[in-house]
């Protein structure tokens, strides 16, 4: 319940880095949340390729969650416009788009109705460079859609989908933990040549604030971070969990164990070799993530580190993960993998 | 003209005219009596009872909203500014009928016999253009039969025809340019062959050999080729409708003197990427041409089990689409409307539906026998009685163009070159195993390099688990 409190009435500073931290970048810039980072890399996207567009339910006048404030006005309508009421259109629409070598940067209004889309997603998107023999590729494409819990959205404003598109060979997967995280992430994400889809943590839009270099900067994709050293237990996630994560681990060091804590960021494809050497120096492993447990990414990472760290673990490789419930609304707090669930496991898994 | 719905500054004044047109009929009661006059006395077209039939009236009228009692009552505010623009109010309880008494006619230029309908409309040919469209009609007809029977001599995995079709896949071809963009369903291989691509080319992507553009990834008859703008196959059905409305919205915002095109067949259109793509090329006032091959049949599901519709031409109207039905047996009048639609599409900026009608004479592939679910004695009949090649051939004949002996050359040639192409094929070398392991990203990350080094080493230690014929 507390965690519940402090996700809905604390605004979260970042960075949270504490020492031993490696930063990707030490230039400052201005405080700003999710949103207006997010905002801000579009605005870069649109400026820099006369052949983008921003367009999806609702962005015209800012979008629900404001990330495409600004757009309409300042690039036209006929590069960030609003569609009609259908993901399988957008998203449909928007490979075309790519297909003619234009930059598609498309919004699902949430994660949770990406579903109609799945099918042109999975059996074009991914496969239309492939399957042509590389004559044609809609590498322009994004998708980018709000995901994961916000304290009160229930079924359908709180799901975390990645699981089914990581099992898509063809696409990307991106989620980033904060604002300047996610400027950089976007921007490579907008502009690799593979289509790519971009959740971005809806609880963070408003609740994370941190400085974010105004100019126009790119975070590497399929490269994984240690934001915390440690040298006792692997921690590994992505997204808004991360910071559910990063609490157990400054709680866990007050009883004396030093935590390593990894946002991946890019989920397909993912870096195994951070992961892998990071298990190796700690010998346990820990993933958290709010999707059901079942089947959800966590598996694939526990199962990669098993055969590659085998004989290095001290321990079996544990999950904090979602229930494997519809995201239920009065229940949510029961069903988060809430900082000490975590903490709970990271001390089973070492004292194994 | 077609009232279009669209907010613009002259909707008011356009639909000012209407009322002033029908200022004629006056008041309520008037129309009342107009519709009382009008009731059918024979049962509603698709024979199901309605009990209130007394409220509706059958006999919409294709300008239908101008009966719509539009009509200013100076005591009475008849309009009302809804979001969307005004309508007026009608005290009857009046439904829209599900059909219209007649069903939207077809338009045709060439009778049965090949001979010109008087007063037709047409757009004109030159023998040139005339003669290669009924020569590509029969390499497509050739091409179609020695692909078949080589995949049933086993030589092929396997293949689809587009027998009975040849006027829709040449016809609609021959009225685009180059430059429009193709976003084919899968039996529409006359749109490439129109637009050059070889026997041997086809013959190729059939066996997945080394020379497929492909690079051997997909089934026969999934064909692309970026040098002709004629995006790739896939057998997902009305996929590419919506991804050709983007490409559309593409060419619109590069000012291209070019269209998208898309084909599709009547399954196609219960799809929701077929309601997807129709409503956001209407709404994004995109520049494509959504042709549907309505050949009867989805396999073994005929048209009756697909749609309740007046086929697939009335569907245009919801969406806000202008649509034509056409003989797609008739290859002038595809060719024509093809033709007129393109430059409505690229000129005015908007999207059009075209149903051709026609009939799927093969079966739906070689992986079917179509006389399971419909008689020998109508397919024969439409391969024989209703076939779009001597149609056509009658006319460009009647036009001195044509002759047996131009016939009998262009047959037995393409012949020997399509067994020529088959030979080759079937003897060239598949691509190399890294071809699996390209392309799926633009480049290879390092699961898929980790994954083609255990499989080269599977291969090494099991080799006669794998075929042969793949280079390593």
């Amino acid at each position: 319940m507390a965690a519940l409190l402090g996700r809905s009435c604390r605004k979260l500073s970042f960075p949270s880095l504490t020492h031993g931290a490696r930063r990707v970048s030490t230039e400052t810039g201005k405080p700003l949340n999710l949103y207006s980072a997010i905002n801000q890399a579009l605005h870069i996207a649109l400026d820099t390729d006369p052949r983008s567009y921003v367009f999806g339910e609702d962005v015209g006048f800012g979008g629900v969650f404001r990330c495409t404030t600004g757009l309409a006005e300042r690039f036209g309508k006929n590069r960030v416009f609003n569609t009609p009421l259908c993901e399988q259109g957008i998203v449909g629409f928007g490979i075309g788009l790519a297909a003619m070598g234009n930059r598609a940067i498309v919004e699902i209004q949430f994660a949770d109705y990406i579903y109609p889309a799945f099918d042109q997603i999975v059996n074009e998107a991914a496969k239309f460079r492939y399957r042509s023999g590389n004559q044609f590729n809609c590498g322009g494409l994004t998708i980018r859609a709000p995901y994961g819990a916000v304290g009160h959205g229930g079924h359908y404003h709180s799901q975390s989908p990645e699981a089914f598109f990581c099992h898509v060979p063809g696409i990307k997967v991106v989620i980033p933990r904060s604002p300047r995280e996610a400027k950089g992430l976007l921007l490579s994400c907008i502009r690799d040549p593979n289509p790519v889809v971009f959740f971005e943590p809806k609880w963070l839009y408003r609740q994370a604030v941190e400085e974010v270099p105004e100019h126009d900067y790119m975070i590497p994709l399929s490269e994984a971070e240690v934001i915390r050293e440690g040298n006792d237990i692997t921690l590994v996630g992505w997204g808004a969990q991360l910071t559910v994560m990063e609490q157990a681990c400054l709680d866990a060091e007050k009883e004396g164990i030093s935590c390593e804590l990894i946002d991946l960021k890019t989920l397909l494809p993912w870096d195994k070799e951070t992961v892998e050497a990071s298990v190796k120096k700690t010998g346990r492993l820990l993933i958290s993530h709010e999707a059901p447990v079942t089947g959800g990414f966590g598996a694939e990472i526990s199962a990669t580190i098993l055969e590659r760290c085998f004989l290095k673990l001290e321990a079996p490789v544990s999950r904090v993960c979602g229930l494997d419930t519809p995201f239920p609304l009065v229940f949510e707090p029961f069903y988060m993998p809430t900082k000490n669930k975590i903490l709970d496991a990271i001390k089973s898994t070492v004292n194994y | 003209m077609p009232l279009h719905l669209r907010s613009s500054p002259s909707l008011k004044s356009t639909f000012l005219n209407i009322l002033r047109q029908n200022l004629g009929f006056g008041s309520r009661s008037h129309v009342t009596r107009h519709i009382r006059q009008n009731l059918p006395h024979d049962p509603p077209l698709r024979g199901s009872q309605n009990p209130i039939r007394g409220f509706c009236n059958t006999m919409a009228e294709p300008e239908t909203l101008s009966s719509f009692g539009q009509h200013e009552d100076a005591s009475n505010h008849q309009v009302m500014d809804f979001p969307g623009g005004k309508v007026a109010f009608t005290p009857e309880i009046r439904f829209i009928s599900e059909s219209d008494k007649q069903r939207v006619p077809c338009y045709r230029v060439l009778d049965d016999n090949g001979q010109l309908i008087t007063n037709s409309q047409f757009v004109q040919v030159s023998e040139e253009v005339a003669v290669k469209i009924y020569s590509d009609m029969v390499t497509l007809q050739i091409m179609d039969n020695i692909f078949y029977e080589a995949q049933r001599q086993g030589r092929l995995s396997f293949y689809a025809t587009a027998i009975g079709e040849e006027a829709i896949n040449i016809a609609s071809a021959a009225a685009l340019t180059p430059q429009d963009v193709i976003f084919p369903q899968y039996r529409e291989p006359g749109v490439l062959l129109w637009r050059g691509f070889t026997l041997q080319e086809f013959a190729n992507q059939c066996f997945g050999n080394k020379s497929d553009y492909g690079k051997g990834r997909q089934m026969p008859v999934h064909y692309g080729s970026n040098k002709l703008n004629y995006f790739t196959v896939s057998a997902t059905i009305a996929t590419q409708l919506p991804n050709a409305v983007g490409a559309a919205y593409s060419l619109k915002m590069d000012r291209k003197d070019a269209c998208a095109v898309t084909y599709f067949g009547d399954g196609g259109t219960s799809e929701g990427d077929f309601h997807a793509a129709l409503n956001f090329a209407a709404v994004m006032e995109a520049p494509v041409i959504f042709i549907c091959r309505n050949n009867g049949w989805a396999i073994s599901t005929p048209t009756s089990d697909q749609f309740r519709s007046d086929g697939v031409v009335v569907k245009g109207r919801a969406y806000g689409i202008r649509s034509i039905r056409v003989d797609g047996n008739d290859a002038l009048a595809m060719y024509s409307a093809v033709h007129t639609a393109r430059e409505m599409a690229i000129r005015e900026q908007r999207p059009i539906l075209i149903e051709a009608l026609t009939y799927r004479v093969g079966h739906h592939s070689t992986s079917d026998d179509s006389t399971r679910y419909r008689s020998a004695d109508e397919i024969e009949w439409w391969n024989k009685a209703r076939n779009p090649l001597s149609r056509f051939r009658t006319w460009i004949e009647s036009n001195g163009w044509w002759s047996d002996e131009a016939e009998s050359d262009l047959r037995s040639r393409i012949k020997k070159e399509m067994l020529e192409a088959l030979r080759v094929a079937e003897k060239t070398e598949k691509p190399n195993l890294k071809n699996m392991f390209s392309d799926v990203y633009d480049v290879p990350p390092s699961n898929l390099m980790e994954q083609e080094l255990l499989v080269r080493q599977t291969v090494n230690s099991h080799p006669q688990d794998y075929p042969s014929d793949v280079p390593l």
